[in-house]
């Protein structure tokens, strides 16, 4: 299963590290990032592959990243991709 | 990978528009429950319910985190409760009714409805009895809902329910005047009630249901909204078509929870309902959409145009996204759970005649109105017959759920708290309807009911 991690916030340094080592730590996989940063604003979004995310359930992984998000003053949230693809492809 | 537009345009609809799915309901069949002793009809409903749902929340909670989207209620509807107790006296009702309750807080959901009769054409013993039993049973408990069916285009309206559902009102506003007459916004009435629909207070899981249903009613008057304020200045058709498609964003998403709610639960799924439903929260009124599209004050004249506009819109949209659509499907106006519908009532531009005109272009009709707690019995069913008249000539859903507020007058505020909002009294007309509503018997189904 994939999932998609978005992070918004104000720009900082170090925000895609602390992200990546979040999902290294759990077993996430990289597929894909992007990231923009328009005036202060940073956003980006990262596909991650989910099968080796043992340990724990989507829901605490999506948990200890939101909590890792308010630690570091940015959102971050971990939703399944097919609510993505719902919306935008018929 | 996903176009990042795309992406960051459903977290935006999340995080700022106040995207939400606003419930989902599980129905239950309460008929295996029929006993002729009334305490293993209590405790066969309390087994029923608590085992049929009793992973609704948890399993909700789930969706919530993997999806990234609030599931802001989750509740349960069940069998109207007439059909069960047919020759028990009110005060049986009033335990079914706190049975109702014990399940609800047993299992965690926000509402349990169906505290309910049908009574479009007659009243059997059950329904008068249930009926007599709705102040005390409103009274005596939180999360339960009670709605009255007085009417359909096939049968007529039955005035006589009306009269005495004037007067029901009445009574569940005196039993809770400590609260601000709470009661009354758990207690709707209905002509042409759906069997499928997830919104309280007019939930019930219809006799031509299956065993257990899942229903989901979606949300997104903030989405709505903020896509028209992007659109600017442009044609109706394409204000039509911009609203067109948030609604089929939105109306997915609910499709996709219901999908899943269903699949986890082993429950097989019911509809999603089209309704846009606001809250009281900044950004998630439907006023404020009606504003968008070019209106000084909603209740200002071009309201209903406007209104009809979204209605069809959200239903266009909708419908394409969604296998099987039901329950209210419309645009809500509840006055107290809209921000921007309070602003204008307090600005002195929306009155209750404006708000009955607007009910015939959406859904669902005179909600969550406070009118002063001094008001005539016979005012309040001559209210509800001018409402239950659109929905049966216009053969579509309408309801009222007013609360004469005891102690309170016109220009005077009421708090009910949470999604159920707040709201300045409104005035109603003082001239007497009482012989006319005094009557008695049925107005019969109008004409094109005959449609064989």
């Amino acid at each position: 299963m994939k999932a998609i991690i978005t992070v918004i916030g104000k720009d900082k340094k170090g925000i895609i590290a602390f992200v990546a080592n979040a999902c290294s730590r759990y077993g996430a996989n990289i597929l894909d990032i992007s990231q923009t940063v328009l005036r202060e604003y940073f956003s980006m979004i990262m596909l991650v592959d989910m099968s080796d995310v043992t340990s724990v359930g989507f829901r605490e992984f999506s948990d200890a990243l939101k909590q890792e998000g308010e630690a570091h003053h940015v959102d971050i949230r971990v939703m399944h991709e097919d609510i993505f693809n719902a919306m935008h492809r018929i | 990978m996903l176009n990042t537009g795309d992406i960051l345009q459903t977290v935006r609809m999340i995080r700022e528009e106040n995207l939400d799915i606003r419930t989902v309901t599980m129905g239950i069949s309460l008929f295996d429950c029929i006993s002729d002793d009334p305490m293993r009809l209590e405790a066969k409903i309390y087994d029923k319910i608590t085992r049929s749902a009793k992973n609704l929340v948890s399993v909700c909670e789930d969706l919530e985190r993997t999806y990234g989207i609030p599931i802001v209620n989750k509740r349960i509807s069940v069998t109207p409760i007439s059909y069960l107790g047919t020759t028990l006296p009110p005060e049986n009702y009033v335990r079914l009714a706190l049975t109702l309750e014990r399940a609800a807080a047993a299992l965690g959901v926000n509402f349990i409805g169906g505290f309910s009769a049908h009574v479009q054409k007659g009243m059997i013993l059950g329904a008068q009895n249930l009926m007599e039993a709705i102040p005390e049973a409103l009274a005596t408990t939180e999360h339960v809902c009670s709605s009255i069916n007085v009417a359909t285009t096939k049968a007529g309206i039955n005035m006589d329910a009306v009269a005495k559902m004037g007067e029901v009102v009445m009574q569940t506003a005196r039993r809770t005047a400590e609260r601000d007459s709470i009661g009354c916004a758990k207690l709707v009435v209905f002509a042409n009630i759906p069997e499928d629909n997830p919104f309280m207070a007019g939930a019930v899981h219809g006799i031509g249901e299956s065993d257990t249903v899942i229903n989901v009613g979606v949300s997104g008057p903030g989405v709505v909204a903020a896509a028209i304020r992007e659109v600017g200045d442009c044609d109706f058709s394409t204000l039509a078509d911009t609203v067109k498609k948030v609604a089929f964003k939105i109306t997915r998403v609910g499709q996709l929870i219901a999908y899943e709610a269903s699949r986890r639960l082993g429950v097989p799924y019911g509809i999603v309902d089209l309704s846009l439903a606001p809250t009281p929260a900044a950004g998630d009124s439907v006023a404020e959409i009606l504003e968008n599209m070019g209106l000084a004050r909603t209740g200002t004249h071009g309201t209903t145009a406007a209104l009809a506009l979204l209605n069809d819109a959200v239903k266009k949209g909708g419908v394409m996204a969604s296998s099987h659509v039901g329950g209210l499907s419309g645009a809500f106006i509840p006055v107290s759970e809209d921000r921007g519908m309070i602003d204008a009532v307090r600005a002195g531009t929306l009155c209750l005649d404006k708000l009955e005109a607007m009910t015939a272009v959406c859904s669902v009709g005179l909600d969550m109105i406070a009118i002063p707690g001094d008001v005539e019995p016979e005012t309040v069913s001559a209210i509800i017959a001018d409402e239950i008249s659109i929905g049966v000539i216009n053969n579509k859903t309408t309801a009222v759920r007013v609360i004469p507020v005891i102690g309170k007058g016109v220009g005077e505020t009421v708090e009910f708290g949470g999604l159920l909002g707040y709201a300045p009294i409104m005035p109603v007309h003082r001239e007497s309807a009482v012989s006319f509503i005094r009557r008695g018997g049925r107005i019969p189904a109008p004409i094109h009911s005959l449609r064989n």
